[in-house]
């Protein structure tokens, strides 16, 4: 397998999504798109599995619920039960009404921030991380689609080139 | 255009005598002397086994004259409790529609042009049900129950704090009232019924412009009112407590069950054949606002319990002690009907969209709202003489059938969408 790939670019979000439907029409392996801003239905065209990342943040926030909870039972509770204004420390259950702001600020806090990082983890973003993009007008007003070289060069070109792409580049991928 | 199934009708009807007939029961069984009451109560306690019984027993020797006639009043309370509950829980659900409905003219939303002949629909139940609550209030002003204590002109002789609130809480003023929320809730309702007929045949859209004025002005209106009624028509059971979020607290219990209303009308009549156009993205939204305003309702109920809790002041936490005390499941118990339940089912954005996940769901925030108001009277009128007996279950089948049939009789009198409302071609493809 030759690690080729043809860039193809395109100027107009519509007319990317109209090449996408084509390209995986005629089966042709669609390894990367780079576009300046969310294209809606992008990811429904190109087929990708939707993310994941929802189910992860309901787990964190139950992490986060069962934290608040053991630190201020063992704390409140169990480790030094005082009496505190005449407030009742002799079960959890008892004196819960006043635990219930951290319980909920700790859900949300757990469920937000260890979501945030793991979708740095997942999307490999981090602060000295050398961008990848192939081209830099694909930050500003242009959309590229990257196709893997499968067969003949010239006709995948040729095909790119119909679909309303601009620019058709074959470029060696690392 | 609708037409109303014979079969929903006659359900209706049944559901309405069946209603009428455990209503005339909880009236007949109430006691009328102070004797009966005794026995009746006495009855229970040997029901429930020899250690109540001798408690009971120990208890009865501090009663005097005035605890029988207490227990008296509770008991004659009780199928006028049961009454009223489900009187105000079905009054309530078009009342949270019409909020929702003037809320949606006002923001001009995109996705709920299609839902507006059915939101309309059921606002129709607004003005019987309206005045049926209003005619049991008037009934109470003329002595026929004691469901409000500050009516009792004997009991206001004695008590200076109701005797401090006389300038508000007094019959007249209190009929004239209710009787100004009233007019202004259904002129909106026939109005904005009027205009929004109207323009599926106007030329223009000054009907809608009209609308959306008139819905502006409702709104401010309604949350005036809307809190006014609270207090007047819950909190006065308990005259002397109060709270400041009360209102805030019914409305979002009417508001979330109007929107449940809609969503189970919706998927109704969709599964019937009718509004084809409706998608799954509408019941998903629909199914978001029960999610968001549950749990908004339980914000506001915990803030409410939360509060006068951490700060004990005993004038007003026996409002929550009676409560406990007497009604523990019914209280806890809506908690997880109204929060835990809708909250771990409708989070999952693919359920949202599934219609049998949307009608379980809706069945239960309904059933939890008619306990969280069955809460707000009850210990007040019965207290601990409660029950979810005859009468209770009575006066909702009574008040369901005639809110079925209303609604579904209104719905056959316009095309269920709306024409020429500039946002129905967005409504009809909506997606989310």
């Amino acid at each position: 397998m030759s690690n080729k790939v043809i860039q193809a670019i395109y100027t107009d979000d519509d007319v990317l999504l109209g090449a996408v439907k084509k390209v995986k029409a005629a089966h042709h392996h669609i390894e990367e798109i780079y576009t300046p801003f969310p294209v809606h239905g992008l990811d429904k065209a190109m087929g990708l599995a939707p993310t994941r990342i929802a189910i992860a943040s309901f787990i964190y926030g139950c992490i986060g619920l069962a934290v608040a909870i053991a630190m201020m039972n063992y704390i409140m509770i169990e480790d030094w039960p005082q009496n505190i204004g005449g407030k009742p420390s002799f079960s959890f259950l008892d004196n819960m009404p006043s635990f219930v702001p951290i319980m909920f600020e700790l859900t949300v806090f757990f469920a937000a921030h260890l979501m945030v990082i793991t979708f740095y983890l997942r999307s490999k973003l981090w602060p000295f991380k050398a961008a990848e993009n192939p081209d830099v007008r694909t930050t500003d007003d242009h959309f590229l689609m990257e196709v893997a070289v499968s067969g003949n060069e010239e006709e995948l070109s040729a095909f790119l080139k119909d679909t309303g792409a601009v620019e058709v580049k074959v470029s060696e991928k690392h | 255009m609708y037409t109303f199934s014979n079969k929903l009708r006659l359900s209706a009807f049944v559901l309405m005598i069946v209603g009428v007939l455990g209503l005339g029961y909880g009236f007949l069984a109430a006691p009328a002397t102070v004797e009966e009451a005794k026995a009746m109560v006495a009855d229970a306690h040997h029901g429930h086994g020899d250690a109540h019984g001798e408690a009971a027993q120990a208890h009865e020797e501090h009663h005097d004259a005035s605890h029988d006639e207490h227990l008296l009043h509770q008991l004659q309370n009780k199928p006028w409790a049961a009454l009223y509950v489900a009187a105000f829980f079905f009054m309530m659900i078009p009342l949270g529609v019409l909020a929702f409905y003037a809320i949606q003219r006002v923001s001009q939303a995109g996705w709920s042009p299609i839902l507006f002949r059915v939101m309309e629909g059921i606002t129709a139940y607004l003005l019987p049900g309206a005045v049926l609550v209003f005619v049991i209030l008037a009934l109470s002003g003329v002595h026929m129950n004691h469901l409000f204590i500050w009516m009792d002109s004997e009991v206001v002789a004695h008590d200076e704090l109701i005797q401090g609130k006389a300038g508000y809480l007094n019959v007249p003023f209190f009929l004239v009232r209710a009787a100004v929320y009233i007019a202004g809730w259904v002129a909106y309702r026939h109005f904005s019924r009027k205009f929004s007929i109207a323009q599926d045949t106007a030329g223009d859209d000054s009907n809608f412009k009209k609308l959306f004025k008139m819905s502006a002005g409702f709104l401010v209106f309604f949350l005036v009112s809307e809190s006014m009624m609270s207090w007047d028509w819950i909190m006065s059971v308990d005259p002397h407590w109060y709270s400041t979020l009360f209102g805030w607290y019914v409305f979002a219990s009417m508001f979330v069950s109007g929107i449940t209303v809609i969503a189970l009308t919706t998927i109704y009549l969709k599964s019937r054949g009718y509004l084809e156009e409706v998608n799954n993205s509408h019941i998903h939204d629909l199914a978001k606002f029960m999610f968001g305003i549950s749990i908004f309702w339980t914000y506001l109920w915990f803030s409410q319990f939360m509060l006068i809790w951490y700060s004990n002041i005993p004038e007003e936490v026996t409002y929550f002690i009676t409560r406990i005390e007497d009604y523990k499941l019914p209280f806890f118990g809506m908690v997880v009907l109204n929060f835990v339940f809708p909250l771990l089912v409708l989070m999952n954005s693919d359920y949202k969209r599934l219609n049998w996940f949307v009608v379980m769901t809706g069945i239960v925030i309904l059933a939890g709202h008619y306990l969280d108001i069955y809460n707000m009277i009850m210990p007040a009128t019965v207290g601990d003489q409660w029950f979810i007996g005859v009468a209770e279950i009575g006066g909702v089948l009574f008040f369901l059938g005639l809110f079925i049939y209303v609604v579904f009789t209104a719905l056959t009198k316009a095309p269920l969408v709306p024409k020429r409302n500039p946002y129905i071609e967005e409504s009809r493809h909506f997606h989310y």
